[in-house]
């Protein structure tokens, strides 16, 4: 039995050296969703990592594509490729661009940075699982800010119009966006009323950097006759203190080689 | 026959032998004509509602799945509304994916400005690796259709939607991504797309009864463009004009102009919308207000004669 809390250190180390080693990148968005990867990749998912394309399996599409180094350290803890592609982030013909790349990257199952897309196209990957009638599970992973295009809601309506249950998504709500808190800018309250009528099961985490919390429920979606919405109270720039304290700063910030170290020792200490 | 019947029956027959193929509509498939499908079909002929950027992205994530979506709205809808979506979901993530817009242009008719697609095939045109298709006719529809479907990328298929005479023999053979020769000529060429190929036949007679040869070639698809085609013709004639049912900025004349200015440049001139908005108005109206009747390319073609001269 995989230890998930260590697991989360392991990541989240891996994030940290793939973002500073580089010096610039999206740290906050993808420091909250650590745990969520680890639970869907160490528990929920069937997947095999030696056949990222194995049929029937089951799919992430992180519709907030520019947690993309989060899916990148998540993906090569578990064997999809080297550790070593992690230092390649953004650098010229990477196979690890800034935004997820189904077809550069092994393991990820969407192409996704303009908000909103990846979520209907979750809900098409869902609809296809139908047809194939392979069992699947679609995940899928939305950012609090990106909840505000009108696409996540077109697809709402679709998917709890075509019954996909087989639809377990997850809002990582850390209340920031680029421009200030979701508050401030244009708020989503009340949420988890707004999933509700839109047809959809919901499941509000308090804790969504509880691997615990998150794994249960998940269990509980997968039992749902609608397609669930799971929405994560997160912190944005969760573990690592210095990325933490920036707050709304912290969506894409430079990362120097002493606040690295820093920031790996402190990963250390929790281990 | 309408242009939509051959939609529906070619699509019906794709489906039966190939059970990959998918059909998605936005609340238009009756006027697209493959309502019928969702009875023969039910869990592969369906609809998002009125929500065209979903439906593309939906379509994408069926594609990944190894579906061949078939996507239908209105030229409008289906292009410029969607771009983002097309370019993104469909074309960057390099899905295969059919996108149909039916009333291109001024056959939109009454439906007037907002349904008026003048720039389609400039918003697609610029996104990388889309293929762009129109349709003369439904004998070249109905030969077109299996190889686009085949075809593993975007093709984006402006489909006129009602009935529209017939130009090509009931024998033509469609070639992929190869403009289709209509009428050898010495003195200009035109070049054709669309509802404007009818246009150029009749102009042809009027053109012949004056004693001008002129080549006539048909540019179903306008990306990526039969270089070889354009350049071999123009080079030939040493003069051009492009027909087309669309803004002269970003079709049919900028495909033809940039192959020409590199290879082979010669007097044009551009018969279509001069960068215009569309009205309402019956397709006979339309074509006199925006100077696309067959006697607007008869000048074209005296013009560029003089300048060839």
């Amino acid at each position: 039995m995989v230890d998930l809390q260590a697991k989360c250190v392991e990541v989240r180390k891996a994030l940290l050296k793939t973002i500073g080693t580089l010096g610039v990148g999206h740290i906050g968005g993808s420091l909250s969703i650590v745990e969520l990867l680890v639970v869907l990749y160490e528990k929920q998912m069937n997947i095999d990592p030696s056949n990222p394309k194995m049929e029937g399996r089951d799919r992430l599409i992180v519709s907030k594509g520019h947690s993309g180094p989060a899916v990148y350290a998540m993906l090569s803890t578990k064997g999809y490729f080297d550790e070593s592609w992690l230092l390649t982030l953004n650098q010229p013909a990477t196979n690890l661009p800034s935004h997820c790349d189904m077809n550069r990257t092994p393991g990820v199952d969407m192409t996704t940075g303009s908000l909103g897309q990846g979520f209907s196209c979750a809900m098409g990957a869902a609809k296809a699982s139908k047809i194939r009638k392979d069992g699947a599970t679609i995940y899928t992973i939305i950012g609090d800010g990106e909840s505000q295009e009108g696409q996540i809601w077109e697809a709402a309506m679709f998917a709890a119009q075509q019954k996909l249950d087989n639809v377990i998504a997850f809002t990582d709500y850390n209340k920031m966006q680029i421009d200030g808190t979701i508050e401030e800018i244009c708020g989503l309250e009340p949420l988890d009323d707004k999933w509700r009528a839109f047809g959809w099961n919901v499941i509000v985490v308090d804790d969504g950097n509880d691997v615990s919390a998150i794994d249960a429920a998940i269990s509980s979606a997968k039992c749902s006759d609608k397609p669930s919405m799971i929405i994560l109270n997160t912190v944005k720039g969760k573990g690592i203190s210095f990325v933490e304290k920036e707050g709304v700063a912290n969506h894409s910030m430079p990362i120097s080689k002493e606040q690295m170290e820093a920031g790996l020792a402190e990963l250390g200490g929790i281990q | 026959m309408e242009m939509r019947q051959v939609l529906s029956s070619e699509l019906e027959k794709m489906m039966t032998e190939n059970e990959n193929i998918v059909v998605i509509d936005a609340d238009l498939a009756k006027p697209n004509g493959v309502m019928n499908l969702r009875k023969l079909f039910p869990e592969r002929a369906f609809d998002v509602g009125i929500a065209e950027q979903n439906m593309a992205s939906i379509a994408a994530g069926m594609s990944s799945y190894g579906f061949v979506p078939f996507i239908t709205t209105f030229t409008p809808f289906a292009t410029r509304r969607i771009c983002d979506q097309i370019a993104i979901s469909c074309a960057y993530a390099k899905q295969n994916v059919k996108i149909v817009g039916s009333d291109p242009g001024i056959s939109a008719e009454f439906n007037g400005g907002t349904h008026m697609s003048m720039e389609d095939i400039g918003v697609l045109r610029s996104i990388p690796e889309v293929v762009i298709f129109e349709p003369v006719d439904a004998v070249q529809f109905k030969a077109a259709l299996p190889a686009l479907t085949d075809y593993h990328g975007v093709v984006y298929i402006r489909m006129f939607r009602k009935v529209i005479g017939d130009v090509f023999p009931a024998d033509y053979k469609f070639e992929l991504f190869k403009a289709s020769p209509i009428q050898e000529g010495t003195d200009v060429t035109i070049f054709t797309s669309g509802i404007m190929t009818q246009e150029t036949m009749v102009a042809n007679e009027t053109l012949k009864s004056e004693g001008i040869s002129a080549e006539i070639i048909n540019i179903h698809t306008i990306k990526p463009i039969d270089r070889e085609a354009v350049v071999a013709s123009a080079k030939k004639t040493g003069a051009v004009v492009t027909a087309e049912n669309h803004n002269v900025i970003g079709g049919l004349k900028s495909a033809v102009c940039e192959v020409l200015m590199e290879e082979c440049p010669v007097p044009l001139r551009a018969v279509g919308v001069q960068d215009q908005f569309g009205q309402v108005g019956k397709m006979d109206y339309l074509k006199e207000v925006y100077r696309m009747r067959a006697q607007d390319i008869v000048s074209a073609v005296k013009e560029v004669l003089a300048l060839k001269k």
